[in-house]
């Protein structure tokens, strides 16, 4: 059916997305590059001349990059442990027979919903505030000292947070999948006399691997530039002890006005979401083709 | 009682704690909101066992300019969302019905596109909206909200797109529809409820955006989610404000959100998860 007539009109319906993603990718990208080459700020207006690698430099021994580094990938890979395995338990007790189910799901999908100055916010206030949060009073309650969450452990506070606005999302996807479960092969197992326990192993994680894959992807995509919830709770403090990447740059571009480290900066983290991209790519691509 | 009956007490009982567990901080927000400020921090807090009051809703709405932010978040995401609906449903079609060697990595292409970091384009971005005096205008949140959210939609609509029968379009040419025809009385009433998930959950993820409308908004085109945010710094007691103003950014999306489950799925595993 695809003549030649079609094929054209196909192509013309294609271009408007296709151009602007393009564009919306390139130019910006490009100048970015272009000014992490400069000795470009703001406030101090000058002939912004061409300094080479400087910027990435300054940037890459900066200890707040490295220090922000590794808190990218305790923040992402705590949300992603977290997630992952509270979402496959949630699958799991939402897949059984329960009573008012609809409601279970509801309630366990709220978070999601959320926006992120909000959830951060109530956290931050409501929850965890050493005097008038609600830990403080249960631990006060049973004799403790209150924990000072974002003064002691600031960047688990935030991985706390940030888990619980996407643990919903992994629960949800996983619980699709595990629907779509075989349950001849289950009883087959039943039979055979597998524990609940091999089971488990042996039918339901395999099954499962596809959903985790998806999971991981777009957790990943979304948890490499988690920006809001540390603005509205540490920003970034104290010292650079909760700051990521992302606040990093935002703060070394809008704060200090440098453009030229800023984009620096933005192109290395670019680097880094690219690796993340190209083997979680694969995977995905993979996945849908099977 | 049998065996699974009684797993079934077990299993409902755990569900209801660990559910009731995870949307407490809602439930929470949902009673501080309307409590007074003092009872808000008091060292007893009490569940339902408090004097309820509106105060903090009128508070909010007097003090603030509470619903130009509100006509802030809803003129950006369900501008955002039409206008991308725009652009995605022909790419989507195209690639649907029109199948070549291409599409696939196309795809793809536009996925990665997604994986670009924000910050990645901050400073260009930041930098053409102060040229183009977009910054903290609508029109400015609107066009880069629907950049970032096309390749969602483009991929979404595909996978709707996709199940409709191509024997259908082939009938309607057989009974001498026209192209005109064949998009408005064959297609599109097929096409119309996934086109409708995809604008709800469009909707949904740009009224929670929180980069772009916290970087490039202040005063004037600051959405919700930027309007929230100046919570952040605290001025003496206001818990139970906070509560009310998140009450009101929260609830309409929350059930918004309830009629979106499914679609969420689809939407959000580009397809991998159906």
């Amino acid at each position: 059916m695809a003549t030649t007539q079609s094929r054209t009109l196909a192509k013309m319906m294609l271009f408007p997305s296709v151009t602007l993603l393009l564009a919306w990718m390139i130019v910006p990208l490009c100048m970015t590059l272009y000014f992490s080459f400069l000795d470009y700020n703001l406030l101090m207006p000058g002939d912004n001349e061409y300094i080479g690698f400087l910027n990435y430099e300054f940037f890459l021994t900066d200890p707040a990059f490295i220090e922000s580094f590794f808190n990218t990938l305790l923040l992402v890979g705590g949300v992603l442990f977290i997630t992952i395995c509270g979402g496959i338990g949630l699958a799991i007790l939402l897949d059984q027979a329960i009573w008012g189910r609809n409601y279970v799901r509801i309630m366990v999908l709220a978070p999601f919903f959320v926006m992120p100055t909000v959830s951060a916010l109530v956290w931050k206030n409501m929850f965890m505030n050493p005097v008038n949060g609600l830990f403080a009073h249960l631990a006060e309650f049973f004799g403790a000292t209150p924990i000072d969450f974002f003064a002691q452990i600031p960047l688990l506070s935030i991985i706390i947070i940030v888990s619980w606005q996407w643990l919903p999302f992994a629960a949800l996807i996983l619980l699709t999948a595990i629907q779509s479960l075989d349950r001849e092969q289950l009883e087959a197992a039943d039979l055979d006399g597998a524990g609940p326990f091999s089971k488990f192993i042996y039918i339901v994680l395999p099954h499962l691997s596809r959903a985790v894959t998806a999971v991981i992807l777009i957790e990943t995509i979304f948890l490499l530039s988690i920006f809001a919830e540390i603005l509205v709770t540490t920003s970034g403090g104290p010292g650079y002890s909760s700051t990521n990447i992302t606040y990093l740059i935002y703060t070394q571009s809008l704060l200090q006005f440098d453009v030229g480290g800023g984009s620096a900066g933005g192109i290395v983290a670019v680097i880094i979401a690219n690796i993340v991209a190209i083997f979680l790519m694969r995977l995905i691509g993979k996945n849908l083709e099977g | 009682m049998n065996s699974t009956n009684k797993s079934k007490v077990i299993y409902t009982i755990l569900a209801w704690t660990i559910s009731g567990m995870i949307f407490f901080p809602i439930l929470w927000t949902m009673i501080t909101s309307f409590k007074t400020e003092s009872e808000a921090i008091s060292a007893t807090p009490s569940l339902f066992m408090f004097e309820w009051t509106l105060e903090n809703y009128k508070d909010v709405l007097a003090r603030s300019p509470y619903f130009d932010h509100f006509m802030n978040s809803v003129i950006i995401s369900l501008g955002s969302s039409l206008l991308g609906l725009l652009i995605a449903i022909p790419a989507a079609w195209s690639m649907a019905f029109v199948q070549t060697k291409r599409t696939k990595n196309l795809l793809m292409w536009m996925l990665s596109t997604k994986m670009l970091p924000p910050v990645g384009v901050l400073i260009p971005i930041y930098l053409l909206f102060r040229d183009f005096g977009l910054l903290d205008t609508r029109l400015g949140l609107v066009i880069v909200m629907t950049l970032i959210n096309l390749p969602i939609m483009v991929w979404m609509l595909y996978t709707y797109f996709r199940e409709i029968p191509h024997e259908i379009l082939e009938a309607a040419r057989m009974d001498g529809a026209g192209i005109k025809e064949e998009i408005f009385h064959v297609l599109l009433p097929i096409a119309l409820p996934g086109i409708a998930s995809t604008l709800l959950l469009n909707v949904i993820l740009a009224w929670n955006e929180a980069f772009w409308t916290l970087i490039l908004t202040a005063a004037n085109a600051a959405p919700l989610t930027a309007f929230i945010a100046s919570y952040s710094s605290p001025e003496g007691l206001f818990y139970a404000k906070l509560s009310a103003a998140s009450v009101m950014a929260v609830v309409p999306i929350l059930i918004l959100g309830w009629f979106s489950q499914k679609q969420l799925v689809r939407g959000l595993s580009f397809g991998a998860v159906k």
